[in-house]
């Protein structure tokens, strides 16, 4: 073996051999680090995997929403609003969408019910989201009632769910007729919820919202970037609610890490004395120091990524998730596509690797150069 | 007895395996569920879906992105928010970064 690497080997022997004379406490430090790593890296990948998913689905949304404000309340969408936008140039498309929200006593939880052409569901039957499915135990051919807003009672027959990869957007969704969703909400004739736009060229997005809010200044478009940026930043939000409150735990583990590797006990010193007074260098002395604080964290910091790595993908990180994704009634269940980021992973490892490794030199440094009487004494 | 250093090597060589194994798992699940994405991506083209159903218990928390600028005093003038979801969400983006306030931008004066 070459001399460089049979020293490096010789050092990390001594190095465990002193490691493993303080083994309850070592082991112990060994645990709470990853354990930390655990909990940030979960964090990082779960939140990660979600901004992923939102970004990769709701790319497909409409480009434009336009909806109408009155008093600064989204109000209904008036018959010749659609004309009116059709004439706008660079609007390749304009569909009036009708949706609205329903209150279900019975599971006490909000359904988003929302109309669709009739030659995708029928009149008298609704399609249904599979977590609301689950909430209310149907299953396709069922009939199931809801009283309306203005108090008449209207039965559906359950046509189909839909597929339960799509509860993470479906969850608490009610496919009706257009007929049935006006009847059922009393909706006024030629009366849309709201507009959505499609856009021949991309670029021109901001233009047509522009001219949108020239033509109908009453009407509050909603682009789909804005969407986009809305869920990157519910979800930087949410991690950073979670970071804050494990901020405590981090600083207590850097107290103690710190700690752990910048005071040394009079026994480590006296072992350093011995060191220097048998013969070692400053530099074997850092050296062996050294291997200590990479061992310790890069173990903590591999141990704990993996744990987290299993926790996020394969058990649903089950710790987080009521904290990152909310709490509902309809809870949709929903496996998340793993989003690995290079970067957030090379900074997770920097931060948890590197700051041990420096604070375990200093104070070795310190003792190491002084003279070994003084040390041992 | 072996050395602990061939003992360290081992552990660090096994972790250090599993990470990079953890990697590329990341790609295999990623293409394996990849068609599922694919099919809620269809669903959000096809039915216009603006908002995932993560939060259900008030309009504002279903759609954040479709919420107006005032729905967090939607009960009544000054009225607290009272939904869990509320305080998990993030603020509305014309508090963090420039709203990109379309209405009212008009070229030809009134």
């Amino acid at each position: 073996m070459h001399p460089w690497l049979e020293k490096q080997r010789h050092l990390i022997d001594f190095t465990l051999a002193a490691l493993a004379r303080r083994k309850a406490k070592n082991i112990g430090l060994l645990a709470a680090y990853a354990l930390l790593v655990f909990v940030l890296a979960s964090l990082a990948l779960f939140t990660q995997a979600l901004r992923k998913e939102a970004s990769f689905v709701l790319a497909a949304s409409p480009e434009v929403i336009v909806q109408r404000m009155v008093a600064g309340r989204h109000d209904l969408i008036p018959p010749g609003y659609l004309e009116k936008i059709g004439r706008l140039r660079g609007v390749q498309k304009q569909e009036g969408r009708l949706w609205g929200y329903y209150y279900d006593p019975v599971v006490r939880a909000n359904y988003t019910f929302m109309a669709r052409p009739a030659e995708e569901v029928a009149s008298g039957s609704i399609m249904l989201g599979a977590t609301l499915a689950r909430a209310r135990g149907l299953q396709p051919g069922n009939l199931i009632s809801f009283r309306s807003y203005a108090g008449k009672l209207f039965s559906f027959k359950v046509a189909a769910l839909l597929s339960p990869d799509s509860e993470l957007l479906a969850a608490d969704l009610v496919l009706l007729s257009e007929d049935d969703f006006r009847a059922f909400f009393d909706y006024p004739a030629g009366h849309y919820t709201d507009i959505a736009l499609s856009v021949a060229n991309p670029q021109e997005v901001r233009n047509i919202a522009a001219k949108l809010a020239n033509a109908l200044p009453d009407s509050r478009p909603i682009l789909r970037e804005e969407v986009l940026r809305t869920y990157q930043s519910i979800f930087d939000w949410r991690e950073g609610i979670v970071l804050t409150v494990l901020a405590g735990a981090i600083l207590a583990f850097a107290l103690l890490a710190w700690d752990k590797a910048s005071g040394l006990s009079a026994e480590e010193k006296r072992e350093i004395g011995i060191l220097k007074a048998i013969g070692w260098e400053t530099g074997d002395v850092i050296r062996m120091k050294l291997w200590e604080g990479v061992l310790v964290s890069l173990t903590a910091f591999l141990l704990g990524f993996v744990a987290a790595y299993i926790h996020v993908f394969y058990f649903g990180a089950a710790i987080f998730k009521p904290v990152l994704q909310g709490w509902a009634v309809l809870y949709p269940s929903f496996t998340l596509a793993p989003a690995v980021d290079g970067l957030q992973v090379a900074t997770l490892a920097f931060f948890t690797i590197f700051p041990y490794s420096a604070a375990v030199l200093v104070p070795i440094w310190r003792a190491a150069t002084t003279d070994p009487d003084a040390v041992m004494r | 007895m072996p050395r602990p250093s061939t003992f360290a090597t081992l552990l660090l060589g096994a972790a250090g395996l599993a990470f990079a194994a953890s990697l590329l798992d990341a790609v295999r699940l990623g293409t394996a569920r990849q068609p599922s994405r694919n099919e809620r991506r269809a669903l959000v083209d096809k039915l216009g879906l603006t908002d995932l159903a993560l939060f259900t218990e008030a309009r504002y928390t279903r759609h954040p992105s479709q919420a107006d600028l005032h729905s967090a005093l939607q009960d009544h003038p000054a009225a607290f928010d009272h939904f869990p979801t509320g305080a998990l969400l993030a603020p509305p983006p014309h508090l963090t970064a420039p709203y990109a306030s379309l209405a009212g931008k008009t070229a030809s004066p009134d």
